[in-house]
């Protein structure tokens, strides 16, 4: 195909195959609000370990999304899980479980970051 | 005078009670051992030295006759029902008692056979009468007519339990039920029974009349064996299933009661003290109707009752399901019969199954590179305003106000985003997790120098008293430390006549009992009318962070029925301690709903 310099840079390209959909869709029948999310970035803000550490709900939930969930599962292991996300949340998702069902779906690798 | 009519002193007809009897005992006996083998060292120790402590013999000696027998804290209640169950735990209690007493006193040499006592109409004959005789023939009939009365509203209940005031009553179980009409069928038999050999053997006003009838009516009336046969095929088949229905609760509640008082906590879901919690459980039903989440009749299969029999029967998908949607409010722990640790069975589940499954494990170090608080001198005072409370700052913001009016001389410990207290990580089950949330805190309250701590949310504040052992540090609640500064005359505020009503948020009131100083702070600044149902029955409003799968719009229905309880007289405006309250009543309340600060605040004296 002739490249007419419209494409997507590699380092910007989802390589849907290697999405791992099966581990989603686990999460999705654990915790249905993860589809709800609409990025607003509300937890994010409001987040009160986001005050010590770069942890943002809106990155993970992004990332599981796109099937790229090494980048941010090692953001969770700050989570307090205060619930203030689930406060805030315009969706209503019911963020804590949320987090408590990703860490019983997916395993962080040992060194991920 | 009393003699022995069957010299033999056995019938065949005793046999199945004997029986059910011997195993019900077996079967106790080995659950008594397996409950203190599985027991912790510690928790045993502590659990035996119980015993002999004077302070708790005379408190499990109270409790005994209070709980099992008269069920005083069910007469509170429901005087119906209150009735109903000790008319036949005492009653019945009463007729083994005199069987004994009766038997020791005419025939001693015959009690060590287990069945004499219980059977002893239809081995005695009566020879001339006494009035010694006669007073047991009285009492034994008496007692029976109690236990039949308690027995008809049993019944009555069964079919119609709103007859009794109770909406909802549990589901049994066939066994249950097995065990249920049994219960039902004993007494009745043993009237019929008694009543046949009154002739011979004496009787009273309920047995002697049934004699004359049976007489009367009956070709054969010497053929009374099987009157017996029945009772005692009715008693035994009562003890053979008892263990694998709700009635072990009787037996049970007798361990129950000790360990409750020698304070032992719930470290598994169904072994040691939760072992004989899960068999004290009399499927009664109370926390049915307790239940906030009741509102939906989905949610009924959550209650308690139904925990304990998931648990019971090692169902892992229900128990989890059931541990991980409740609010953790306690409501149904406050009303229940034998005070089950109802939120520490379902902690318990919580924690057992995170540390099996969740597979990120947490780490705080971040909080390592948090700067200390400033050195605070002896009268300043260390103001904790918390997560929940950044996300409605009102209350911050009103408990200034008020600090500030009192001239009380404070420090912010959470200006700069606050480390959680730890409880939101321990109600999901993170314990250890949560351990090092807790020990942080605790180290920049204790290295502050700080003497009180000033807590706005009843969430923290309930964890800071259980689980801190805070050293030198007086925690206190924004509602405990107003009071005290408007009864010290430090704070000075006006009536303003407007109708209030006090929501008790479940941590600050069930959870550490704090319902009175918020109250008569209150009617310092404005008339307080009462909720329907208030205080330790006060209703979750339905954001607790303690459920960890309800939704968002299965909350609602919940905050809905809170919302209209505290609204039954009208008042003009809510007020709560709590800042998630604050938060959940705020979407839905038809009137204003303010914090217990901000009330305070907008009522201030000016000086």
């Amino acid at each position: 195909m002739i490249d007419f310099g419209y494409g997507l840079t590699p380092s910007a390209t989802l390589k849907i195959e290697k999405v791992d959909n099966p581990l989603f869709a686990e999460l999705h029948r654990l915790e249905p609000d993860v589809t709800k999310c609409i990025a607003c970035g509300s937890c994010t803000a409001s987040c009160s370990a986001g005050v010590f550490t770069e942890m943002s709900l809106r990155r993970v939930i992004l990332s599981l999304q796109r099937g790229r969930e090494k980048e941010t599962l090692p953001m969770l292991q700050h989570c307090m899980l205060c619930g203030k996300c689930q406060l805030v949340c315009p969706r209503g998702i019911n963020t804590r479980h949320l987090i408590l069902s990703i860490g019983k779906v997916y395993k962080m690798e040992d060194k991920a970051l | 005078m009393m003699k022995e009519r069957i010299l033999a002193a056995y019938d065949p007809f005793v046999l199945p009670f004997v029986f059910g009897m011997t195993f019900v005992l077996a079967y106790c006996l080995v659950a008594l051992v397996k409950v203190l083998i599985q027991l912790k060292p510690a928790d045993r120790q502590k659990f035996f030295l119980s015993l002999i402590t004077p302070a708790t013999i005379v408190k499990n000696i109270r409790d005994l006759f209070c709980d099992c027998l008269f069920h005083v804290k069910l007469w509170k209640r429901n005087k119906v029902l209150g009735y109903m169950h000790s008319s036949i735990a005492f009653g019945w209690f009463m007729i083994i008692l005199l069987g004994h007493v009766e038997t020791v006193l005419y025939i001693p040499e015959r009690l060590h056979k287990l069945y004499y006592p219980i059977f002893f109409r239809y081995f005695m004959e009566v020879k001339g009468e006494t009035l010694q005789g006669s007073f047991f023939f009285f009492l034994m009939d008496f007692f029976l007519l109690v236990i039949l009365s308690g027995i008809t509203i049993a019944i009555i209940k069964r079919f119609r339990s709103r007859i009794v005031g109770m909406r909802r009553t549990t589901k049994l179980t066939l066994t249950d039920r097995i065990g249920l009409y049994s219960l039902w069928a004993i007494f009745p038999l043993r009237w019929i029974a008694e009543g046949f050999t009154a002739g011979v053997a004496g009787g009273s006003f309920m047995t002697i009349p049934i004699n004359w009838l049976l007489h009367n009516f009956m070709s054969k009336p010497e053929n009374f064996t099987a009157a017996w046969w029945a009772y005692s095929i009715a008693l035994g088949t009562f003890m053979t299933v008892l263990p694998f229905t709700r009635y072990m609760h009787i037996p049970a509640e007798i361990l129950l009661i000790p360990m409750r008082n020698a304070g032992l906590p719930v470290r598994h879901t169904r072994k040691g003290f939760a072992l004989a919690m899960l068999y004290s459980c009399p499927s009664c039903g109370v926390c049915i109707d307790a239940c906030p989440m009741g509102v939906q009749k989905k949610n009924v299969q959550d209650a308690t009752v139904y925990m304990v029999r998931n648990l019971k029967r090692r169902n892992p998908k229900r128990s989890l399901e059931i541990a991980e949607k409740c609010l953790m409010c306690g409501k149904c722990a406050a009303l229940c019969q034998v005070q089950m640790d109802a939120c520490g069975l379902r902690l318990a589940y919580r924690t057992s199954h995170e540390k099996e499954h969740n597979r990120i494990p947490a780490d705080f170090g971040y909080l390592e590179a948090v700067d200390p608080l400033p050195q605070l001198g002896e009268q300043k005072v260390l103001y904790y305003a918390g997560c929940m409370s950044s996300l409605t700052p009102v209350i911050s913001r009103s408990v200034q106000q008020v600090l500030k009016a009192a001239g009380v001389d404070y420090e912010l410990m959470d200006k700069d985003g606050s480390i959680c207290c730890g409880r939101p990580l321990m109600l999901s089950g993170r314990q250890e997790e949560a351990r090092k949330l807790i020990e942080k805190n605790r180290q920049l309250i204790e290295e502050s120098g700080a003497r009180i701590l000033l807590v706005s949310c009843a969430i923290c504040y309930r964890i800071f008293k259980e689980q801190y052992d805070l050293i030198g540090v007086e925690v206190m609640h924004y509602t405990e430390y107003f009071n005290r500064l408007i009864k010290e005359g430090r704070l000075h505020v006006r009536n303003g006549h407007q109708t209030l009503v006090y929501h008790d948020p479940c941590d600050l009131g069930r959870g550490c009992g704090i319902y009175d100083a918020p109250r008569q702070a209150l009617r310092a600044v404005g008339q307080l009318v009462p909720a329907a149902k208030e205080r330790e029955e006060s209703i979750c409003c339905g954001g607790s962070v303690g459920s960890l799968t309800l939704r968002y719009e299965d909350r609602e229905p919940i905050t809905r029925g809170a919302l209209d309880n505290l609204t039954a007289n009208n008042p003009e405006q809510i007020v709560t301690a709590c800042p998630l309250c604050l938060k959940t009543f705020s979407r839905f309340a038809p009137v204003p709903v303010a914090d217990f600060a901000e009330v305070l605040a907008q009522n201030l004296e000016q000086a």
